[in-house]
């Protein structure tokens, strides 16, 4: 039997949907909106060849708003029988007498709703059991493990799928629905010399299961990341080139995206703040979504306010900011448009120079290829970074051994300049696609 | 005296026809007789409302409710799990039969429940907040955040503030058909501020909370929690860039105990160790800090954030010792971790909902004081800073490296704080960094409220402590050379 599979009870949450907008209707409301999502799955564990858990998951909620003129109430339930959802109007409304008037309150303008609702290829059902998922999970788990006799622990492998719908109506008139699966799984081993131990992992997740990577890649993937990081030192303190390899870049465009969401600019926020029209990254950066793209992680026809999307929009063209991220709410408070991007920004590409991983490293030379990243300083304000790092020293494009307990800092706004060089080795996974990227030098803390 | 139990029966059983018989007959069909090594049922229900204001005006509010019961059966290193929002009998069956098919067969045995006495006292109030005070009050509030903030300091460009409250009621079921309630209430509040001075401009936020009502939110302490985010965000406008490299540290009281968190606490957690993917693996008795350093986590504190009554596998909270002068003494235990490794559960099995499994989870973590004065500890450092807020942070247990972001520090040479420096994040190596503790301050403070740990996904509310301490050496991810 299929863990994730039927039609998570379409037809309960379309009627619970307008039984939201019509209790709104009724309490006085002059605008008001719904997003519920539904979704069934199983995911389970394996650990050191035996079976570790089994999870079944089933989720439902509803979270609606109301405004009353330029006021506006929230709230959210689990449970999507009418009358629960019926008393969440009311909790809304109740908030809503009390909140402050703001003009750009309201729902995203009629005119922008989708006027199309077509199929974007995100729901690829699955017909996996418990047991087949244990025995893939197992075969994963055993590729790692029987890679290296150094892979003396493991933390397991992990087999999951789910299928999720959502749906979105407002008073507009507009009501919005899809469906979409994630299926995947991942590997998480520890190899030990001595008293040395390093834990690394790798995943393969996708919505169409035929676009997974092997198990057994998966499994040899993650044992040969942590293999790698055997030997680990530090390096002495000092200012050098540094490659964001492909499995940690999209995360310096994710800081670039974060600044650039109008919830922060309106409020002056973010050190990309009024920097519209300028350039903000080398000139052979560019950076588009493609919120329509088929079949791609986060297509849809619609944003999260019911703004109908558009097939490609440019964020950075030729180094240049041509685009915010911005809601309904986020647009009025700056006298713009909204970009679609309520809930975020769809399908980010990077553009890349068409060289391979290798040849990256021999345009650097000798500097520091940072594999993995952790901790959260950065501000988004002041453009300051700071993080800890690990990876591989490299000289003469060659690496010669790994790197870890280093820090690597420097502002933002330098760094998006200092980018020498994307190449063609974007892993094409996640919601942003991006190569190695080779910045000019950033401070290494270190000895 | 408000009964727990008959709140979480109002709550979670009588209204979907459910009787303590019913709930006990699930959990001996999923036990079974020997069939299961452990079993339990978690209902849950919260209600929690929060309150945002951003450019003076409270412009938002949500109101939300969750509820629903997690089903586990576990069988030797084996766990099933299940959930439902539908609490209804036959939602309940349908969830046991998932969970049931994991266990052995032909087995003829009882469970062996650990024997334990839930406290005597609580450690909170089953209250609930969000009837503390009324609507207006809470408006009022943070109104009052933004009024003192801006006049606080012409320098204050934008104010944030939010205040957020929840009221939770859990029933665990434990596998003896034993029913352990726990009614747990949650306050926060907080402020940010952004300033800007000659076109610069930098933030700050402060706040608080813990397990009580909205009264705990008096003006005065809504003025300390806005005069600290101005104060911090205003030193913040005069910093210089942080140095890069490895040097003294001094930290201070209170928040930065999230040092502890990271470089040892997570380490700590009995699954890790259980499966020795923990840098503190078979560990026990070693010499893992400085003999300076005593670590405790302790649920039982009055009114904490990381405070419980009972855990969420129903067992009752304890003052643990982790590490007593610098001796590793034990790991922090959930019910399947304790029995495989053969030692006694210590009240930290914690979950986000009813809808994760419970694994091992830190309470209030914290370093007992020692003997130095805090002043002599900075007047001690030749060459390297002072760190007095934090941010976040982050560990590989595996590896033993975490890091913890300042966002309050200060350069100090021969003994004399300099100037205010940069956000930088800072990287060690746990068992190495508690090693090089040279000196413990006499000013143990905890953190006010407003920890949040994330593990495997799952978030629980913690707490973090400690004196002002000194390291001999850690590495400062500044850009200055």
């Amino acid at each position: 039997m299929s863990v994730a599979s039927g039609d998570l009870d379409r037809q309960l949450l379309l009627d619970a949907a307008q039984a939201a907008l019509s209790k709104a209707t009724k309490l006085g409301a002059s605008q008001a909106e719904v997003s519920l999502s539904s979704s069934i799955g199983a995911s389970v564990g394996v650990r050191m060849g035996e079976l570790e858990t089994i999870e079944h998951n089933r989720d439902k909620s509803v979270s609606l708003s109301v405004y009353f003129g330029h006021k506006t109430g929230s709230a959210s339930t689990c449970d999507l029988s009418i009358s629960a959802v019926q008393e969440a109007v009311a909790a809304a409304c109740a908030i809503a007498s009390s909140t402050g008037h703001d003009e750009a309150l309201g729902l995203a303008d009629a005119e922008l709703m989708a006027n199309d609702v077509s199929d974007m290829g995100l729901d690829y059902q699955w017909d996996r059991s418990v047991d087949e998922m244990r025995e893939a999970a197992l075969v994963c788990e055993a590729a790692a493990i029987d890679l290296d006799q150094r892979i003396k622990n493991s933390e397991g492998a992990n087999y999951s799928s789910h299928r999720g719908l959502e749906v979105y109506a407002n008073s507009h008139g507009f009501c919005g629905d899809y469906y979409s699966t994630t299926h995947g799984y991942s590997a998480s081993v520890i190899a030990v010399d001595g008293d040395e131990m390093h834990r690394d992992y790798w995943y393969s997740s996708e919505r169409n299961p035929v676009n997974l990577e092997s198990l057994e890649s998966v499994g040899e993937m993650a044992a040969n990341r942590a293999l790698k990081k055997l030997g680990s030192r530090k390096i002495s303190t000092g200012e050098y080139p540094v490659i964001f390899d492909a499995s940690v870049s999209s995360s310096l465009i994710g800081h670039f995206l974060s600044a650039i969401r109008g919830g922060l600019l309106y409020k002056k926020a973010s050190f990309l703040s009024d920097k519209l029209g300028e350039k903000v990254f080398s000139e052979h950066v560019n950076i588009v979504e493609n919120p329509r793209l088929f079949g791609a992680l986060n297509s849809t026809c619609f944003d999260d306010e019911g703004v109908g999307t558009p097939e490609r929009r440019d964020i950075i063209k030729d180094g240049v900011l041509d685009g915010y991220i911005l809601g309904s709410y986020t647009a009025r408070k700056m006298s713009m448009q909204s970009t679609a991007n309520s809930g975020g920004v769809r399908n980010v590409r990077v553009s890349n120079g068409g060289k391979s991983s290798q040849q990256l490293l021999s345009e650097m030379g000798t500097g520091f290829l940072v594999t993995d990243l952790i901790g959260s300083g950065i501000s988004m304000l002041t453009a300051d970074y700071s993080r800890g790092a690990s990876g591989f020293w490299v000289e003469n494009g060659e690496i010669q051994f790994p790197v870890e307990e280093v820090t690597i800092a420097g502002k933002l706004n330098e760094m998006f300049h200092g980018i020498q060089e994307i190449a063609a080795d974007s892993l094409g996974r996640g919601n942003t696609h991006c190569g190695s990227i080779l910045l000019d030098k950033l401070t290494i803390a270190g000895d | 005296m408000i009964d727990k139990h008959q709140i979480a029966s109002n709550i979670l059983l009588a209204p979907y026809n459910l009787t303590e018989l019913g709930v006990g007959k699930i959990i001996s069909d999923i036990a079974g007789n020997g069939a299961t090594d452990y079993a339990d049922l978690y209902f849950q229900y919260a209600r929690s409302e929060s309150w945002q204001l951003d450019q003076g005006c409270v412009k938002n509010g949500s109101f939300s409710i969750e509820k629903g019961v997690g089903m586990r059966a576990v069988v030797g290193e084996k766990t099933a799990f299940a959930y439902s929002d539908d609490m209804g009998m036959e939602a309940l069956l349908e969830a046991s039969s998932k969970v049931k098919s994991i266990g052995r067969q032909g087995q003829d045995k009882s469970i062996k429940l650990p024997r334990y006495d839930l406290h005597s006292v609580d450690f909170y109030q089953p209250v609930d907040p969000i009837q503390s005070i009324e609507t207006s009050k809470k408006i009022s509030l943070l109104n009052l955040a933004d009024n003192l903030a801006r006049a606080k300091d012409p320098r204050v460009k934008e104010v944030t503030a939010s205040i957020s409250g929840s009221y939770e009621v859990v029933l665990v079921v434990r596998p003896d058909g034993a029913l352990v309630p726990d009614v747990r209430p949650m306050v926060r509040m907080s402020v940010t501020v952004i300033v800007e001075q000659n076109g610069r401009r930098e933030s700050a936020s402060s706040g608080g909370g813990g397990r009580t009502n909205y009264l705990m939110f008096t003006s005065d302490q809504v003025a300390e929690y806005v005069n600290e985010a101005v104060r911090q965000a205003c030193v913040n406008l005069e910093a210089e860039d942080a140095p890069a490299g490895t040097m003294e540290v001094v930290l201070g009281p209170g928040w930065p105990g999230v040092l502890l968190h990271e470089a040892v606490g997570h380490g700590l957690e009995g699954d890790f160790n259980r499966k020795g993917t923990s840098t503190f693996s078979g560990r026990i008795g070693e010499q893992v800090a400085s003999g300076l350093c005593t670590v405790v986590d302790n649920g039982t504190m009055d009114g904490r954030r990381g405070s419980l009554n009972v855990d969420d596998e129903g067992n009752p909270t304890q003052e643990n010792v982790l590490i007593e002068k610098g001796v590793l003494k034990g790991y922090m235990q959930d019910s399947l971790n304790a029995r495989l490794m053969g030692v006694p559960v210590t009240g930290n099995a914690r979950r986000e909902s009813f809808a994760y499994l419970p694994m091992p989870r830190m309470t209030n973590t914290y370093m007992l004081a020692g003997d130095s004065d805090p002043e002599e500890v900075v007047a001690s450092v030749k060459d390297g800073i002072y760190a007095v807020n934090f941010g976040g942070g982050q560990v590989d247990i595996t590896s033993g490296k975490f890091v913890f972001s300042a966002n309050e520090a200060y350069r100090v040479e021969n003994g004399k704080i300099l100037y205010p420096v940069r956000g930088a994040t800072l990287i060690g190596n746990g068992p190495e960094v508690m090693q090089k503790i040279s000196m413990v301050g006499n000013d143990l403070a905890l953190d006010t409220g407003v920890g949040v740990c994330g593990k495997d996904g799952q978030s629980v509310p913690v707490g973090v402590g400690q004196p002002t301490l000194k390291v001999e050496a850690l590495t400062v991810g500044g850009v200055q050379l």
